[in-house]
């Protein structure tokens, strides 16, 4: 067995053995599912209300992915406390000596938490959509429509994404209550703002979740923005990324 | 072994750690002592490559820390902070730590046996006393059955039994042939364990020594004298080329004195002698004299009177438990106080 296999297996052990893995994955599973079937029956119930520019332009898969926004916070908490709680516990003193190649310690938290949130993000959008487009019954579409399926395996990589750019962040800031304290409230609300408001719209737009949501989209005006739904996702991919790397070159460079 | 040629570590403005040079071999307790602040941890985390040195390096059997692939097999460390999750099985926390150096698992149990949890070991430790913590973080130090072993003060908050039985096991482990290498500020508790000893203070080497030497170099003995004609029997000492100074209770202390040769010289003089004593000072003394220049949070010098000993985890005699040496029974004062103290009454 390889030495990076090896400390894949130990991040393994790592992840499962917490309480936090399984509360904050369920929670995401379960917020962005129930939330988004909630919306969908009241939709479905209020539907005939609806003016018919707006019944023309309405995104059924969308409207059943509306729980994620919530839903995701759960995912970023997943992401900030597999890496904080190595800090705040001390821990990555112990985790270092045992590994001190720190990129092959980093990627290999990496790309097990991602392989984890990957599954649990499919399954979430997966489970989501199928709900939600039942309680829409037939307003609802199909999976096999135009955009459908991208919009929904998009979905499960969003929220893998969200939670890997606060992994990213969360090596960056170190402390538990520093990345909560930016990280939530920036997704919750602030992100949205920036993203919607005409003022700030145009580099608003541009923000990780604002440009990783266009792929959920499967009716071109429902976001309205300047670059299609694969795009979008890119972008997001990118801010992961660049997370990653911050992440990587901070724990590199300083004390642990 | 342990090799640290000129480490250095600067933090801001401060050197917490000054131009260390010094090795750890193998065979023996090694001591590592020095006051609050002198720069212990922070060296130990050099060693472990957690902190960067500022200057130097530190080699572990020869390498660099970040060469070793599977250092758990080296060398295993118990850090002043014990890195455990509490919602970590104990378990589960030695098993990742065994995971990512290729140690079998079947190593996980014998480690919580050496150690005494393997009653706990499906049990979270944010639930367990201190001594239970600090005997997980030493089960994950023996993990990888590592020629070097390293503790950052390790009796720190334990209980006689507890304290008793981690200096049986560092003595067993050097018996091995290990390198073994342990933090303490109480030169009472190093006295009973380490048979090497290495002092620094403010990040400074002080001395790199054998026990022994250290205790035969650095205690100071004197010869006590009490009798009802002190000024005479000053005079006579000091006729005969000592050098007598008042002691408490009207006593005279002669430093480096020959007791027999103060008694015959009082007896040739018919002076009565209440007492006649050879006083050693204490191995806590000692080590504060060897720091005293270098403490850096000296306590406020109390005004004549000294605080009475408060008995201390590590130092206060326990009825059943380990035998304290006479070094060992009187507490030392906070950190310079009595040393201060005694200075003011020399004059
Ligand atoms: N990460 C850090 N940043 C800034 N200063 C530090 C840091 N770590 C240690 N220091 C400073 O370096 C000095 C040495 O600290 P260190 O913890 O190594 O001492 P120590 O000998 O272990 O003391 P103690 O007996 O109290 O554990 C102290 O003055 C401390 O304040
Ligand atoms: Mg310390």
């Amino acid at each position: 067995m390889s030495h990076s296999t090896r400390v894949l297996k130990s991040e393994w052990t790592k992840v499962r053995s917490v309480r936090s893995t399984v509360w904050t994955l369920a929670t995401a599973l379960l917020v962005s599912v129930g939330l988004g079937a909630l919306i969908c029956g009241v939709t479905a119930s209020t539907f005939d209300d609806m003016s018919s520019s707006e019944q023309v332009t309405f995104d059924a898969t969308y409207t059943s992915f509306a729980g994620m926004g919530i839903g995701q916070l759960a995912m970023i908490a997943f992401g900030v406390l597999i890496v904080s709680a190595e800090y705040s516990t001390g821990m990555i003193r112990n985790s270092l000596a045992a590994v001190p190649q720190r990129g092959t310690f980093l990627w290999s938290k990496v790309l097990i938490a991602g392989a984890l949130v990957l599954v649990v993000g499919m399954v979430t959008s997966f489970c989501a959509f199928f709900l939600g487009q039942a309680l829409l019954g037939s307003h609802g579409v199909g999976i096999g429509d135009e955009g459908v399926l991208r919009a929904v395996v998009g979905g499960g990589i969003y929220m893998a994404l969200i939670a890997m750019f606060a992994v990213g962040i969360t090596f960056v800031l170190r402390s538990p209550l520093l990345a909560f304290a930016i990280l939530m409230p920036f997704f919750f609300l602030i992100s949205n703002i920036l993203g919607n408001v005409e003022a700030t719209k145009k580099v608003g737009q541009y923000l990780p979740d604002q440009a990783g949501t266009t792929v959920m989209a499967v009716v071109p005006d429902t976001l309205n923005r300047p670059y299609g739904p694969w795009e979008g996702l890119l972008i997001m991919v990118a801010w992961t990324a660049a997370a990653l790397l911050a992440g990587f070159f901070v724990l590199k460079k300083r004390d642990a | 072994m342990i090799e640290l040629r000129d480490l250095t570590k600067r933090y801001g403005d401060k050197l917490a750690v000054d131009g260390l040079s010094f090795t750890v071999r193998p065979g023996t307790v090694t001591g590592f002592l020095g006051p609050n602040g002198a720069g212990k941890s922070t060296t130990m985390r050099m060693v472990l490559g957690l902190d960067e040195p500022t200057r130097g390096d530190v080699r572990i059997e020869g390498k660099r820390y970040a060469e070793l692939r599977e250092p758990l097999h080296s060398i295993g460390a118990l850090l002043e902070a014990k890195g455990v999750h509490g919602g970590r099985r104990a378990h589960d926390h030695l098993l990742c730590l065994a995971q990512s150096n290729g140690i079998p698992e079947r190593r996980v149990g014998e480690a919580l046996e050496m150690v005494g949890l393997q009653d706990v070991a499906r049990k979270r430790p944010k639930g367990f006393s201190l001594g239970m913590g600090q005997r997980l973080g030493i089960a994950a130090a023996l993990l990888g059955d590592p020629r070097i072993l390293m503790f950052d003060e390790p009796v720190n908050g334990l209980d006689p039994e507890g304290i008793h039985w981690i200096r049986t096991l560092m003595q067993q482990l050097a018996r091995e042939g290990r390198t073994v290498f342990v933090s303490s500020h109480l030169m009472s508790e190093m006295a009973q364990t380490a048979e090497h000893l290495v002092v620094i203070g403010q990040g400074k080497l002080l001395a790199d020594t054998s026990m022994s030497q250290f205790i035969a170099e650095n205690s100071r003995t004197h010869v006590r004298v009490r009798t009802p004609e002190p000024e005479r029997m000053r005079d006579l000492l000091t006729e005969a080329g000592l050098r007598p100074v008042p002691g408490a209770e009207g006593a005279l202390e002669v430093d480096d004195g020959d007791a027999p040769r103060i008694g015959e010289l009082a007896a040739a003089h018919g002076v009565v002698l209440h007492e006649l004593s050879t006083q050693r000072a204490s191995l806590e003394e000692a080590f504060m004299r060897l720091t005293a220049q270098s403490v850096e949070y000296h306590a406020a010098a109390p005004g004549g009177t000294h605080a009475p000993p408060v008995p201390q985890e590590g130092t206060a005699p326990h009825p059943g438990g380990p035998q304290s040496p006479p070094g060992a029974a009187q507490p030392p004062p906070a950190w310079g106080e009595d040393w201060q103290d005694r200075k003011g009454r020399r004059g």
